[in-house]
């Protein structure tokens, strides 16, 4: 009997038989430690279990045991990506239970960071996806390095002001703890300039790539019934046809003192959120653009110098904040209990909650759609895992 | 729909309900009316979209389920609450009503403890399947040690 070709062996597949397959902890792809545990028919993805923790450190337990006044640089930890983000949302939370009033200075100031704070993650998102599509983008990295060389502006321009490129720690109860330097604004706005310059050449790389087109259109569909079921946020949330800004719908920090656009796509698929993040690249630019332009004079904190860690005590009550960070929203529940530390917080990381719906949009899909997907929601684990 | 006239239906259909405010309505209900709610939330006042779950541990006074839910278009939102009695740890799950719930809870299971009955796969989330006790209550010390880690 003469053995089986390779086409007969190809043929009688029946596409029956079920692969386990585990992608992660350890995966470039993961953006962070990421473990998907994958059942596959084939090529095809059937079933995915998302092992999430790796990165837990109870934030929210070690929220109960720090002070206001030390918690905000803590809280930058968490999504580490755009620390700026979760650093607001707690400062907000206390604020609003203590009825602080926050300076407009210190309150614009506090927009141009989130907002270039915005620039910077989805820069970082940007490159680290067209990595994970590598090949498809002939070369790989190149897309990765253009990204990091912006992104490094910047992350100067945060050294100057703050003194740190990643963790900042530079809001804090009633206000921002550093005011900018000379000379800050007209770097920051040549800054901004040259980025914007060259999210059109990026843009130009990518949407005349054949390649890059055909993984993205029509990849990670998600509805948005189903958006709204999970509770997914920013990006996504507006890739899928809800026109909802947290900026827009529901401004804090002075954010109805400037014009921008809330872009929107209807299709949910990858290409809709890389669309709808090229788009507020500009809106983020033209921002800090007008926040510059219009800074108020006066003073950046309401609260005198701290003289002990304990000083900031916020009366009972309790408020959720949430702000509009790169991925999102992201909410701080805090409960106040009258002394110098938060009786409870809850974060709602927006990546916690954008990562939930993989499960529900990757089955159906081929693995390499999978990189492609998890990619385009954009998570960072520090806030997924906390 | 509005915010008075969405008040007048939480007060028509939940009576029991205590409400404050109205951005966001701060609804408290019994808790074996937990899951009703959410979904009178989602049909009725159009809040569709799941913002977060989660619990407050209030020592001896027992536990308290928090839960947000938005209707984007409109501008509603609803934190809805309900009490645990003291020493009862669990409740209905709202994975049924909203699928974003799913992760929520396990979360909350993992931290507080609390059991969802009918969540359909209620297992920890964030913290090792082989760790003892559920590090949000008041009575877990920050201390607590946990061989061979520390």
């Amino acid at each position: 009997m003469a053995s089986p070709t390779l086409s007969q062996v190809e043929l009688d597949y029946s596409g029956g038989e079920r692969l386990t397959m585990n992608m992660g902890p350890q995966h470039p792809s993961a953006h962070g430690v990421f473990r998907a545990i994958l059942t596959l028919e084939g090529e095809t993805v059937v079933g995915v279990d998302a092992v999430i923790g790796y990165l837990h450190r109870c934030h929210e337990k070690l929220a109960e045991t720090l002070t206001y006044a030390q918690y905000p640089s803590i809280a930058s930890k968490t999504d580490y990506v755009a620390a700026m983000t979760s650093e607001f949302a707690y400062v907000l939370a206390a604020e609003e239970i203590g009825k602080i009033e926050v300076p407009r200075r210190a309150q614009y100031l506090r927009v141009i960071t989130a907002e270039l704070q915005r620039v910077a993650s989805h820069l970082l998102w940007l490159g680290t996806w067209c990595m994970d599509m590598g090949g498809a983008l002939g070369g790989g990295a190149t897309v990765f390095l253009y990204c990091i060389r912006e992104r490094e502006l910047i992350l100067d321009l945060f050294e100057s002001l703050v003194g740190a490129r990643l963790l900042y720690g530079f809001y804090q109860v009633g206000g921002v703890r550093y005011d900018i330097p000379a000379g800050w604004a007209d770097a920051c706005r040549g800054t901004i300039t040259q980025i914007d310059q060259r999210i059109g050449e990026y843009e130009e790389l990518l949407e005349q790539n054949p390649f890059f087109l055909a993984r993205a259109h029509g990849v990670g569909v998600i509805s948005r019934e189903l958006a709204e079921d999970v509770g997914i946020a920013g990006p996504l949330l507006r890739g899928s046809g809800v026109n909802f800004d947290l900026r827009r719908a529901a401004p804090y920090s002075s954010y109805q003192d400037f014009q921008f656009n809330v872009p929107t796509e209807p299709q949910g698929d990858c290409f809709a959120r890389y669309r709808i993040r090229m788009a507020e690249f500009r809106e983020s630019i033209r921002i800090v653009r007008q926040a510059l332009d219009g800074l108020p004079a006066g003073p950046i904190s309401s609260r005198p110098g701290l003289k002990s860690v304990a000083q900031v005590r916020i009366p009972k009550g309790e408020a959720y904040a949430r702000v509009e960070g790169p991925r999102g929203e992201v909410g701080c529940y805090l409960i106040a209990d009258g002394s110098a530390k938060p009786y409870r917080m809850k974060w709602r990381g927006a990546s916690f909650s954008n990562l939930a719906v993989l499960p529900h949009i990757i089955p159906g899909h081929k693995v390499a759609d999978v990189v492609a997907i998890m990619g385009s929601v954009d998570p960072v684990f520090g806030e997924v895992d906390r | 729909m509005t915010r008075a006239q969405a008040a007048i239906l939480i007060g028509e259909r939940f009576g029991g309900a205590q409400v404050q405010g109205d951005a966001p309505f701060v609804v408290t209900v019994p808790v074996e009316q937990w899951q009703a709610f959410a979904q009178f939330a989602k049909d009725s006042l159009g809040c569709r979209f799941f913002s977060f779950s989660s619990a407050v541990d209030w020592k001896e006074q027992g536990l308290e389920l928090v839960a947000r839910v938005d209707n984007l278009d409109d501008g509603i939102a609803v934190l809805m609450k309900a009490r645990l009695a003291p020493g009862v740890s669990s409740c209905q799950s709202l994975v049924p009503v909203y699928r974003g719930a799913n992760w929520m809870e396990r979360e909350c299971y993992d931290m507080f403890g609390i059991r969802f009955e009918g969540h359909p796969d209620l297992r920890r989330i964030l913290l090792a399947d082989d760790w003892e006790g559920h590090p949000l209550l008041k009575s877990y010390a920050v201390d607590t040690p946990h061989p061979p880690y520390r």
